[in-house]
């Protein structure tokens, strides 16, 4: 067949990884890698192709691999070669502007690890099942509905611990 | 408080990552707070979070400590905590497959997917979903059919989504949520009117007619999302391409207009589908060409790659269509992704002139190691493109893929350019000696096995032909000391076949085979002393046969024979003549470059397609005697396409019989047919022996019914032969929509196409990679010779195009291309005659006025000789 099988299941994976190229969140959504080590050898590539450049979107093992780094972040959206690369960026612009609310534009590792709740729900309004469920990060914000009073205890937390390592230095 | 934020603050730890050293049985332990009264919704919402990365990470969870986790869990349902019931959800997702039980939460989420809180709602469909098996769908599918339709979006979306997941398992419950999905898809959401449109199409693909409506329906009404867009394009598409649609149709007027859509997405995805359909004209891809020039100069990489990479598609086949793009291209040569650098200049190397070429490839070669494998890749196939069509530039490019074979690489990789220098050797004489060089150098240290014994194969093949066949022997007598089993086998036949050609050689060669005939494994120690005894003999004939030319039957066929005549003990020495025949060439199979894909090498010999014929056919009891399937020939149509049926016709030739199998398919839903047979009235002496009916036609399942033909005895070279078909059948019209059909039925006929057998019919294709041993081996006994003129035919690839496959014989050393400016040409091929006699047939062509043809046809039995100058005549 010369075209592409009319199917709703555009995302084979989300990842994202540390800048030691460790797995923070990953999420496969068929059998392209079935055991957790045929992925980790996965991530693991596609880590050392990507880290040094800023480029976007590369092919990797057959396939579309779009990707965004921001601080000591890598956020990976893949799909088939044949997928639209303009739908799977939809999909990695949405998990990241998502997260981006959700952190108030603080989209760093930190950040990102005492929130994880939070990211396991945005993923999940994203994509289900490898289907893109939504597409629009303000959707996604409201869906996920984490509640400022549980945002502001975080934010007390890192306060605090500011205080602490200001005393600490006098 | 503040002390009780210090120490959590120490727990986490002064490292980066507070989840980093969580251990399974601790926070397992920790999952029991889950009992306790009150809830503490944030403490059991952290443990929650714990689990799930654990989940994440891979960590494996036993079923025991899985379920208890998971039934402590269901007890957090009874806080109202937002947050922590959504994290009850995933858990649930999460740990679907590993807990037992897991249905318990099936009222809990019910509950929830029925109640108030539209922020549980879309979350508990997807859990519930996930849980929930046929039997259980039904229980709620009236839940279902409201969240379909629900007015939150996120409800609907959910369900549609969620039904989608369904279909795989319960295809005839989700049907009935048909109507439902056709009310959502009318939503003024974008999204949910994608997922409707998805699971529409999901649950009518098998039904083109109702595909087509649904996509007159919304082609016209118009949908906001530029998803749905996307999907209607791919059905379209899809259709097209089904329906071998013109471009004139709708469809494909539809695709166009979306090329004017205001979403990128929509643009990209309708050029994608244009260039991608079979059989686009320039005139259809200009559109679609000029909307990727202008994506090339996006300040999106990924649309700039998305652009390049598709363009670089149509420069494969029509690279003249791309030219106009030369110059954006060219700005794409410093681009800083690389991937989209490399597809630019491929692209280029495709539509440029040959004066670009040497600049080109010095660019890429500034980064070719900063890219992947797989535009590693691409940039190998467009070499090999590049060496069809500028074969001057041959040795800059040779250089280039030597170069390549010494950097480090994946085994994709390396077999691209090892195919690309062995194109590059039959092509080109002249670069033989350089690529079998450049070859040996790269199996002196070659980690992969396949494509070490592929050269090996091949510098048997080729080495002992060049003007110093000597300097081979050291390279391949090196892989026998220091390598695997596998190639130390293939270094030994590649050895005697140097012993068989060069007489000089023979001698070091018995040497040399004589130490491997004490190698450690049986298969090379085997090969060693068959070789050994064989080249001792210093016959010719016998060289042919065992040395150049192997096996030609089919393996899975030869074992099975074998065990047969194992089960039967005779006094008759085993026949390899009653072996079927291989269909495919087995040794000079070219793996066409098509890599971005990666393929996993087969185990086994998969058994090819006259394999499954001969053991479908010997399971009709009809066909028990006829001993084995000789050839079975490509489908013939016999009808329209179309039409109200449909059938086709595969010619299985056995020695002194031939079984025709009609495959019909009944396209009517208001009949089903039964008793059908094709009956035949043969033009020649041809007799009909028997007809096997198909017994039930329904509609749109095919089903097979076979004709069993005598060949003539009296005259063997009678081989063509027209016969006129009639399909018969009894009908019994029945209800379309139940299939239940009526209890009388009445006799009809149906008229099918003429059905020709022909010379091919009677010839199997066989490869001798060694002609000139061959036919010294078959020898002139029954040599006949004969000169025709070919009128009507301009060109020698014309003639030779026709002989190929007037008479369905096997082109060797590879005489099937014609070099370019040449007035004569000798083609060889080589065939077994039905009962077994190889033929082989040299053609002389001279191109005149028309072409002149002497044929020379040797065989070791006369009748395939007359057989074959009667039928060319």
């Amino acid at each position: 067949p010369y075209t592409v099988e009319p199917s709703l299941y555009t995302v084979k994976a989300v990842l994202i990884l540390d800048n030691d190229g460790e797995r923070l969140y990953a999420k496969y959504y068929d059998d392209t890698y079935p055991t957790v080590k045929e992925q980790k050898a996965f991530e693991k590539n596609i880590f050392n192709k990507t880290h040094r450049t800023d480029s976007e979107i590369a092919l990797l093992d057959g396939l579309t691999v779009v990707y965004k780094s921001n601080i000591d972040l890598y956020f990976y959206v893949i799909g088939s070669s044949h997928e639209n690369e303009l739908m799977l960026m939809s999909v990695l612009n949405c998990l990241f502007d998502s997260l981006s609310q959700m952190l108030r534009k603080n989209v760093e590792k930190r950040a990102l690890l005492e929130n994880m709740e939070g990211l396991f729900l945005a993923v999940d309004e994203i994509v289900d099942g490898g289907v893109i469920l939504e597409s629009d990060a303000q959707q996604v914000v409201h869906r996920v509905a984490l509640r400022v009073g549980y945002l502001g205890r975080k934010r007390i937390k890192l306060v605090l611990r500011i205080i602490r390592l200001t005393c600490n230095l006098l | 408080m503040i002390k009780k934020f210090d120490k959590k603050d120490e727990e986490s730890g002064s490292g980066s990552n507070p989840f980093q050293h969580l251990e399974k049985s601790a926070v397992l332990q920790e999952a029991r707070i889950f009992n306790e009264t009150p809830i503490n919704p944030r403490r059991c919402l952290h443990i929650l979070t714990k689990i799930i990365y654990l989940l994440n990470q891979g960590e494996h969870f036993g079923t025991t400590e899985a379920t208890e986790a998971f039934f402590a869990m269901t007890r957090l349902f009874q806080s109202n905590d937002q947050t922590l019931r959504r994290m009850c959800y995933l858990t649930i997702k999460e740990m679907a497959n590993i807990s037992e039980d897991v249905i318990i939460v099936t009222s809990s989420l019910t509950k929830d997917m029925t109640g108030k809180e539209d922020i549980y709602r879309g979350p508990a469909i997807r859990a519930l979903c996930r849980i929930t098996d046929t039997t259980m769908l039904q229980a709620i599918e009236r839940y279902m059919k409201q969240a379909i339709v629900d007015k939150v979006p996120s409800v609907s979306s959910s369900a549609l989504v969620s039904s989608l997941h369904m279909v795989k398992m319960s295809y005839d419950v989700v049907k009935r949520w048909v109507n439902e999905a056709q009310e959502a898809a009318s939503s003024d959401n974008i999204m949910v009117q994608y997922h409707a449109l998805g699971l529409l199409y999901h649950l009518r693909k098998n039904d083109r007619l109702a595909v087509t409506k649904m996509l007159n329906t919304f082609t016209k009404s118009g949908l906001k999302s530029p998803f749905a867009y996307c999907m209607l394009i791919r059905i379209a598409s899809r259709l097209l391409e089904e329906t071998d649609g013109g471009h004139d149709s709708p469809l494909f007027d539809f695709i166009e207009g979306c090329l004017r859509n205001k979403h990128e997405m929509v643009v990209y995805e309708a050029a994608s589908a244009i260039v991608h359909l079979p059989n686009c004209r320039a005139r259809e891809l200009a559109p679609a060409v000029s909307v990727l020039q202008l994506f090339c100069s996006s300040p999106k990489a990924a649309l700039r790659y998305a652009a390049v990479r598709t363009l670089n598609k149509v420069a494969m086949k029509h690279p003249s269509a791309v030219t106009a793009c030369n110059l954006d291209l060219e700005n794409l040569i410093t681009d800083s992704n690389r991937s989209i650098a490399t597809l630019a200049i491929t692209t280029l190397l495709k539509t440029g002139s040959e004066s670009s070429v040497d600049r080109l490839m010095k660019q890429i070669s500034s980064f070719v190691s900063e890219i992947s494998d797989e535009f590693k890749v691409v940039v190998v196939q467009a070499i090999s493109a590049l060496c069809q069509k500028y074969p001057r530039k041959h040795s800059v490019m040779m250089n280039f893929l030597s170069n390549m074979l010494r950097d480090d690489g994946g085994f994709e990789y390396k077999r691209a350019i090892v195919d690309c220098i062995i194109g590059f050797i039959e092509e080109n004489p002249e670069s033989k000696e350089t690529g079998l060089a450049h070859l040996c150098e790269f199996i002196e240290d070659c980690e992969h096995t396949v494509l070490a014994t592929r050269i090996l194969h091949l510098l048997g093949k080729e080495g002992p032909r060049t003007p110093t066949p000597s300097k081979y022997i050291r390279f391949i007598f090196n892989r026998v000391i220091l390598e695997s089993e596998a190639v130390r086998a293939a270094a030994v036949s590649a050895l005697a076949k140097f012993g068989a050609q060069n007489d000089d050689l023979l001698p070091s060669v018995l040497v040399l085979l004589q130490r491997c005939m004490m190698d450690s494994d049986d298969e090379v120690r085997d090969r060693a002393t068959f070789y050994m005894n064989v080249l001792q003999q210093k016959q010719k004939a016998l060289n042919a046969a065992y040395i150049f030319n192997g096996l030609t039957v089919s393996v899975p066929g030869l074992e099975k024979s074998l065990h047969q005549y194992t089960l039967e003990p005779s006094e008759k020495p085993f026949d390899m003549k009653s072996v079927p025949l291989a269909t495919t060439p087995i040794n000079e199979l070219k793996t066409e470059l098509t890599p971005i894909v990666t393929t996993k090498l087969p185990e086994k010999v998969a058994p090819s397609r006259q394999d499954i014929y001969q053991e479908q056919l010997s399971a009709i009891p009809e066909f028990k005697g006829l001993g084995p399937l000789f050839k079975s020939s490509d489908p013939v149509q016999l009808t329209e396409a179309e039409t109200e049926y449909v059938v086709r016709c595969i010619k299985h030739t056995f020695t002194n019989h031939i079984v025709f199998q009609f495959d019909c398919t009944n396209t009517l839903n208001d009949q089903l047919l039964q008793k059908v047979i094709v009956q035949m009235e043969p033009s020649e002496a041809y007799e009909v022996v028997h007809y096997v009916p198909a017994a039930n036609l329904p509609y749109n399942q095919p089903s097979s019914c076979y004709t069993l033909v005598r060949l003539p005895d009296e005259d063997p070279t009678a081989v063509s032969c027209t016969f006129s078909c009639t399909m018969k059948y009894l009908v019994r019209d029945c209800d379309p929509n139940t299939g239940e059909p009526d209890e009388d039925g009445y006799d009809d006929e149906y008229l099918l196409e003429d059905l020709e057998v022909t010379v091919a019919d009677h010839i199997q294709k066989v490869l001798k990679p060694n002609f000139g041993a061959a036919w010294e081996e078959v020898g002139d006994d029954f040599e006949k010779e004969e000169t025709f003129a070919l009128a009507s035919v301009k060109t020698l690839e014309e003639a030779i195009n026709n002989i190929i496959s007037f008479l369905g014989m096997q082109p060797c050393e590879r005489t099937d291309k014609v070099p370019e400016n040449k007035n004569s040409h000798v083609l060889l091929l080589a065939g077994v005659f039905r009962g077994g006699h190889d033929i082989l047939v040299r053609s002389r062509l001279a191109l005149a006025d028309g072409v002149t043809m002497q044929v020379t046809v040797r065989s070791k039995d006369e009748i395939p000789v007359d057989v074959i100058l009667a039928s060319v005549g």
